[in-house]
C-alpha cells in the first residue's frame, strides 16, 4: 500500500484577521520536520497594511470590557491546548507548549486586575476627586524573540494585548512556523481581527519601517539582539516618541514569573480630576 | 432653552414677562439656568479676596462702603432711644470729621419706622424696614402684606422682605413668585429688597434660581440673609447673586441691586465685597443704589480705618460712638 | 472707577549676588571649562523680563564642568546617599521642605523677578507646591517597598535633569524630590533664562546640610543640557521642555541603558458643552490659557465650544478677559505678567501673525502694556479651523484658539486630532458625559469642571508626543527606580 500524500500547509502572513500572502509575492524557505517550507517574506508594504489593521482594531479592542478581553485570552489558551500536538510536530518542546498555554492563562487573569494594581486614587490637597487609571498605548510594534519560538512569542504578545493594545509582530526569521500556527489559534479564538498581526520574514528588512512609522505608539525591541540594530531602531522610534522597551540586557529566563513590567511598558496613565461640591 | 437664551449677554433683550405665568413656565425657566459649580465659584471668590487694596484705592473704597451701609438694628430689645441714636449716627457717622459721608440707609423693624422717619426725613439717607413677618416669614400672606403696608405708610422707602423658603425648597416656585409680586404691589413706591436667606437655600444653584425668581417677580434688590440664621452672607454667595443681576440686566435691561447682609464686620471684608462687585457685575454696581451692606458693627471698623488713613496712626474703638 | 492703587511686593527680601558659580559637590565653584566649543567659559545674563534689568550673571557650564558635577554625584551616590537608610533621606527632604516654607516669600519674589510671573501665582501656587512636593516624596523615602513596584526597588544612580523656564523652582521640585527620595543623586540644569531660584535652592541644600554631591546644579544653555544628557556617567535622564528637544534626547540616549522620562509639549483641548456651568467654565478657560502667561505645557490652548452656546460663552469670555490685569509681576493684583524672554515673545508674535494671515479673527481686550520688558496682551482667535497653525502648534503664550463642535463625538475627534496628548478639559454638568468623554480623550491629565490643577500626589505626564513617564504621585517613583 502506498503512503498517503500529505496536504501541505501554505504559511502566510496574519493581517487584520486574514491570512494574505505577502503583497510582494516573495517567500523564503525554512527547514522543518517535513523538509523545507516556503514562508511568506513580508515587505514594508505588509508592515504598512498591518499597522493599518492594528490601528483599525484599537478602538474596538480597547473598548471591550476587561472581563471580555480576559475571556478571549483564556479562549486562546483553550485553543492552544487543543493544538498542542501540532506545535510539538513543528519541533516545539512539549514543555514549552505547556508553558505557552499557561502564560495565556496567566495574562488572561490580569485583564481586570492590572487597572487595580497600576491605578491609583490620589488624595490631592483640595476638594477634588482624583483618579489615575492605566490605558493602553495603542499600536505596539514588536520584534519577537527567536528563542523560544512559541513561548517567547506568546510572552511578548499576550502582555501587550491583554490591556487593550493591538500589535504588529515581526516574527524572528528563524522561527516562523510556530508563529503562523499560533495565528491560526488566534484566528479561532474570538480575538477580533487586527488585534494581533504577525509578519514572517526578515525583521532586518522591515523593522526600520515599523520603528519609524508615525502611527505606531510603542516598540518592543525584545527580539533585536544586535545592539547596533536595536540602537538604530530606538533612534527611529524617537520620531514620534514611541514608548520603547529595550532589548533585555542579558539572557532571559522565559519560564520565570514574568511580572507586570511587560504590561506597564505599554500603558499610559490617565489622571482625571473633578471637583467635589453640591 | 428659554433660560439659556435669556442669560446671554447678547444685545437682543428678551421679554420675560410670561415666565411667571404658570408654575410650569417658571420651573422650566429656573431649571434651565446654567448650574453653578461650588468649588469653582468658591475659588473665584477666594482669588478675588486676595486683591490688595491700598492707599488711595483703600480710601476711595472705605468712603464708598460707608455710603453703602444699611445701618441695621433688628433686636427684640430695640427701643425708640436706641433707634434715634442710630439714626443720628447714620446721618453723621463720624461727628469729628464732616468729610465723612452718611450711610446708605437705616434698617429697622416696622414698629421703629415712625421713630426713625422724622430724624432721617430730607437727609437722603434711606429708611429701610424689614417686613413680611421677618425673619421667618411664617405668617399668613395677608398679615405679611399688612406688615409691609404699615411700614411704608409710616415712612419706610425701602422694604426688606423674606421669601417663603419652605415653598421654594419644595419646588412651589409659583407661590414664592406670587407672594413677591403681592409684596411689591404693597410697597407702592418703596423699593423692594428680597431676602433669599441663602443659608437656608444651601446650594448655589438654588441661590441663582431664587435670585432670578425674585428679579422676575419685581425685586429691586436681592439680599442674601436675615442675619438670624447661622450662615449669613458669604463672598461666593454674593458672587453668584452678582452674576445673576448682571445676566438679568443683559437679558432685560433692568438693573437690580445686591445686598449681602450678616457677618460682614471688618473693612477688609467690605473691600473684598467691593472687589467682587467691581470684577463681576462691574462699575455700574459700585453705587449705593445698586449695592448695600446689611451690617451694624461694620460701620465703626470702616470709620477706624478711615481715620487711620487720614491721621496715619491706628485708632481705637473708644474714639467712635457705640450706637 | 475702582482703580486699584499699585500694591507691589517688596523685593528687599531677595539678596542677589552680582554673579553665581556652579553648585558642585556642595559648594559654589567657578566654571573651569574654558572651551567655548563645548559651551564652557561663558556667562549668562539673567534679566528681569518685566524690565529687562540685569539681575545676575551665572556661569555657563561646559563639558568638563558637567563631568565634575557627575563625578561628584556618583561619589555621593556610592559613598553616602545610595546607602543611606530611607528614613534618613526622608529627614533631609523634610528639612528642605520646611526651609522652603520658611523662605517662601523670598523664593516667590525671586521667581517673579527672574521669570516674570505674577507674584500672586509664585506666592499662592508655585512655592506652596514646591514645598508640598518635597513633603510628599520625603514620606516615600522609607516606604519604597510598599509602593507596589516590587519588593526591593533600587535607585538607578545619577540622574541628569534638564528643566524649563516656565515654573523654574516647581519643575526643579518635580525632578529633585522623587530622585532624592528614591536614593538617586542629581545633576540638574535649570533653564538658561531662569536659573536664580535653582541657585537659591542650592543654598537651601547647604542650609539643610544635605551631604555634598547629592544635588549639583550646573547652569547654562542648550549645550550644557546636552552635556548632562549625553554624559556616560548618568543613569537616568529626565527632561521637561519642547517636543523637539525631547526627540533629540530620545535619540541621544538610544542604545544606552539610561532610563528616560520626557514631559513635553501640548495643545490641550478645553471642551465646553452646552450644559456647562458657564461662569465657572469661563473661569476655567481663562485659567486654562492665561495662567502663567500661557507658558504652560498643559495649557488649554484650544477652546472647543458647543455651537449652541458659542455666542454666550464668547461674550462671557471677552467680558472676563477685559478684567484681566496685565502688568508688573510684583504687583499683588497682577493677573498676567511678562513674557519670559524676547525669544519667546518673538515666537508668540510670529504664530499670532500666522493666525491672522490664515484668516482667523484676532481679539484682545483694551490693555496698556509697559514700554520696557517683554509683553503680550491676552489674545483670542475665533473662526479657527483645525488646519490653522494656531490650532496645531504649541504657542506657549497667552493666545487661545477658539473652535466649535456640534456633537460629543465631534468634540472628542477634534480634541484628539493632534500629535500631542498632555491634558484636556471637559465642562458639563452631566456626570455620565464627563466619564464618556474622559474615557475617549487621549491625554494624560483630564480636568473635568476644573483646569490647571496640580498636586504632588497626582501623576502628571502625556500620551503620544507629549512624552512618557509620569511625575508626581506613586507613579512618579517608578521613573527613578530599578524595579
Amino acid at each position: 500500500m502506498s503512503e498517503r500524500v500529505a496536504v501541505r500547509k501554505t504559511y502566510k502572513l496574519f493581517i487584520g484577521g486574514k491570512f494574505p500572502r505577502s503583497e510582494s509575492g516573495r517567500s523564503y524557505l525554512v527547514d522543518s520536520t517535513d523538509g523545507g517550507t516556503n514562508v511568506a517574506l513580508a515587505s514594508r508594504k505588509d508592515v504598512r497594511d498591518a499597522v493599518l489593521a492594528a490601528r483599525a482594531a484599537v478602538k474596538g479592542w480597547s473598548g471591550t470590557t476587561a472581563y471580555n478581553r480576559g475571556q478571549i485570552l483564556y479562549r486562546v489558551a483553550e485553543m492552544l491546548e487543543g493544538r498542542r500536538d501540532q506545535f510539538v510536530g513543528l519541533g516545539v518542546p512539549a514543555a514549552e507548549v505547556d508553558e505557552a498555554i499557561d502564560r495565556w492563562v496567566w495574562y488572561a487573569g490580569w485583564s481586570d486586575k492590572i487597572t487595580q494594581v497600576h491605578g491609583n486614587a490620589n488624595p490631592v490637597a483640595g476638594p477634588y476627586f482624583n483618579l489615575s487609571s492605566p490605558e493602553p498605548t495603542g499600536v505596539v510594534g514588536v520584534l519577537a524573540p527567536a528563542e523560544p519560538a512559541l513561548l517567547g512569542l506568546v510572552s511578548v504578545v499576550a502582555p501587550a494585548i491583554v490591556t487593550g493594545n493591538t500589535v504588529v509582530v515581526l516574527v524572528a526569521e528563524s522561527a516562523p512556523l510556530p508563529a503562523v500556527t499560533l495565528a491560526e489559534v488566534l484566528a479561532t479564538s474570538d480575538l477580533p481581527g487586527g488585534v494581533v498581526n504577525l509578519l514572517t520574514g526578515r525583521p532586518a528588512e522591515t523593522a526600520s519601517w515599523l520603528a519609524g512609522h508615525m502611527d505606531v505608539n510603542a516598540l518592543d525591541l525584545t527580539g533585536a539582539t544586535d545592539p547596533e540594530f536595536a540602537t538604530e531602531l530606538e533612534r527611529a522610534a524617537a520620531g514620534n516618541l514611541k514608548r520603547v522597551l529595550r532589548p533585555p540586557a542579558g539572557p532571559v529566563d522565559w519560564s520565570a514569573d514574568p511580572g507586570i513590567g511587560r504590561m506597564t511598558a505599554f500603558l499610559e496613565t490617565k489622571t482625571v480630576w473633578h471637583p467635589k461640591g453640591v | 432653552m428659554l433660560a439659556r437664551m435669556t442669560a446671554t449677554t447678547a444685545s437682543a433683550r428678551s421679554d420675560l414677562s410670561e415666565v411667571g405665568r404658570s408654575e410650569a413656565t417658571l420651573r422650566s425657566f429656573l431649571h434651565g439656568l446654567p448650574g453653578v459649580d461650588q468649588v469653582g465659584a468658591e475659588q473665584r471668590a477666594a482669588m478675588l479676596g486676595t486683591r490688595s487694596i491700598k492707599t488711595t484705592a483703600k480710601a476711595w473704597a472705605i468712603d464708598l462702603a460707608i455710603r453703602m451701609v444699611d445701618l441695621t438694628t433688628l433686636e427684640g430689645a430695640d427701643t425708640p432711644g436706641k433707634v434715634r441714636g442710630l439714626a443720628a449716627k447714620a446721618l453723621r457717622p463720624d461727628p469729628a470729621d464732616p468729610s465723612c459721608p452718611a450711610v446708605g440707609a437705616l434698617c429697622v423693624y416696622p414698629t421703629m419706622v415712625p421713630v426713625a422717619a422724622p430724624v432721617l426725613a430730607g437727609s437722603g439717607v434711606h429708611l429701610a424696614s424689614v417686613a413680611t413677618a421677618f425673619p421667618s416669614g411664617q405668617a399668613p400672606l395677608e398679615i405679611r402684606l399688612a406688615d409691609t403696608r404699615a411700614a411704608v405708610a409710616a415712612g419706610a422707602d425701602e422694604i426688606d422682605m423674606v421669601i417663603n423658603r419652605g415653598a421654594f425648597l419644595s419646588g412651589r416656585y409659583g407661590e414664592v413668585f406670587d407672594e413677591i409680586v403681592a409684596v411689591k404691589a404693597a410697597c407702592g413706591d418703596a423699593h423692594l429688597k428680597v431676602i433669599l436667606e441663602t443659608g437656608e437655600l444651601v446650594t448655589y444653584d438654588n441661590v441663582r434660581r431664587a435670585s432670578w425668581l425674585a428679579m422676575l417677580a419685581g425685586a429691586d434688590f436681592v439680599k442674601t440673609s436675615t442675619g438670624k440664621v447661622p450662615v449669613a452672607a458669604t463672598l461666593p454667595v454674593t458672587l453668584v447673586m452678582l452674576e445673576a443681576v448682571r445676566d438679568f440686566r443683559d437679558a432685560t435691561g433692568r438693573v437690580v441691586g445686591v445686598k449681602p447682609a450678616g457677618g460682614i464686620r471688618t473693612t477688609k471684608d467690605a473691600i473684598k465685597y467691593l472687589v467682587l462687585v467691581n470684577e463681576t457685575a462691574g462699575e455700574e454696581w459700585l453705587h449705593p443704589d445698586r449695592f448695600r451692606f446689611g451690617a451694624s458693627s461694620l460701620l465703626n471698623d470702616l470709620l477706624m480705618q478711615r481715620t487711620k488713613l487720614t491721621t496715619g496712626v491706628y485708632s481705637g474703638p473708644d474714639y467712635f460712638t457705640l450706637d | 472707577m475702582f482703580e486699584y492703587a499699585p500694591a507691589p511686593e517688596s523685593r528687599a527680601v531677595v539678596d542677589l549676588k552680582p554673579s553665581y558659580g556652579l553648585f558642585i559637590n556642595g559648594e559654589f565653584v567657578d566654571g573651569e571649562d574654558r572651551d567655548v566649543e563645548t559651551g564652557g567659559g561663558g556667562t549668562i545674563k539673567s534679566v528681569n523680563p518685566a524690565t529687562e534689568e540685569l539681575l545676575a550673571e551665572v556661569t555657563e557650564a561646559g563639558r568638563a564642568d558637567v563631568d565634575r558635577a557627575v563625578r561628584a554625584a556618583r561619589r555621593a551616590y556610592d559613598e553616602v546617599w545610595g546607602r543611606m537608610p530611607g528614613r534618613d533621606r526622608a529627614k533631609y527632604l523634610f528639612r528642605i521642605a520646611r526651609i522652603i516654607q520658611e523662605r517662601a516669600r523670598e523664593l516667590a519674589v525671586l521667581e517673579s523677578l527672574d521669570n516674570g510671573k505674577p507674584i500672586r501665582e509664585s506666592r499662592d501656587v508655585d512655592i506652596p507646591l514646591v514645598a508640598a512636593h518635597f513633603f510628599y516624596y520625603a514620606g516615600w523615602a522609607d516606604k519604597l517597598g510598599h509602593a507596589g513596584l516590587g519588593p526591593d526597588p533600587r535607585p538607578l544612580g545619577v540622574a541628569g535633569q534638564v528643566i524649563p523656564w516656565n515654573f523654574p523652582l516647581l519643575m526643579l521640585a518635580w525632578k529633585v524630590a522623587p530622585a532624592l527620595a528614591t536614593g538617586n543623586t542629581v545633576v540638574l540644569k535649570p533653564a538658561e533664562t531662569t536659573p536664580l531660584t535653582a541657585l537659591l535652592f542650592a543654598e537651601i541644600c547647604q542650609q539643610a546640610d544635605l551631604p555634598p554631591g547629592v544635588v549639583n546644579i550646573v547652569t547654562g544653555a542648550g549645550e550644557t543640557g546636552r552635556a548632562v544628557v549625553e554624559h556616560p556617567g548618568v543613569d537616568k535622564v529626565a527632561f521637561t521642555g519642547s517636543t523637539e528637544v525631547g526627540r533629540q534626547i530620545a535619540r541621544a540616549v538610544a542604545g544606552t541603558r539610561k532610563k528616560l522620562t520626557l514631559e513635553l509639549g501640548g495643545k490641550a483641548a478645553n471642551i465646553v458643552f452646552d450644559d456647562a456651568a458657564i461662569d465657572q467654565a469661563v473661569e476655567g478657560i481663562v485659567n486654562g490659557i492665561f495662567f502663567n502667561q500661557g507658558h504652560v505645557c498643559c495649557a488649554g490652548s484650544r477652546l472647543l465650544v458647543q455651537e449652541s452656546v458659542y455666542d454666550e460663552v464668547l461674550a462671557a469670555l471677552k467680558r472676563r478677559m477685559a478684567r484681566l490685569r496685565v502688568g508688573d509681576p510684583l504687583d499683588k493684583n497682577t493677573d498676567i505678567g511678562a513674557i519670559n524672554s524676547a525669544a519667546q515673545l518673538d515666537r508668540i508674535r510670529e504664530l499670532s501673525a500666522s493666525g491672522s494671515a490664515e484668516g482667523a479673527e484676532r481679539w484682545s481686550p483694551p490693555c496698556e502694556l509697559p514700554d520696557q520688558g517683554f509683553w503680550f496682551a491676552p489674545t483670542i482667535f475665533t473662526g479657527v479651523s483645525q488646519a490653522h497653525r494656531i490650532a496645531r502648534e504649541e504657542i506657549f503664550g497667552p493666545v487661545l484658539s477658539v473652535l466649535t463642535f456640534r456633537t460629543p463625538a465631534e468634540a472628542v475627534e477634534k480634541a484628539n486630532n493632534t500629535p500631542y496628548g498632555l491634558s484636556a478639559g471637559i465642562w458639563t454638568e452631566k456626570g455620565s458625559r464627563i466619564l464618556w468623554t474622559a474615557d475617549r480623550l487621549r491625554a494624560g491629565v483630564v480636568w473635568a469642571n476644573t483646569f490647571n490643577k496640580f498636586d504632588p500626589t497626582s501623576p502628571f505626564g502625556g500620551y503620544r508626543e507629549s512624552g512618557y513617564g509620569r511625575e508626581g504621585g506613586r507613579h512618579g517613583l517608578e521613573a527613578y527606580l530599578n524595579v
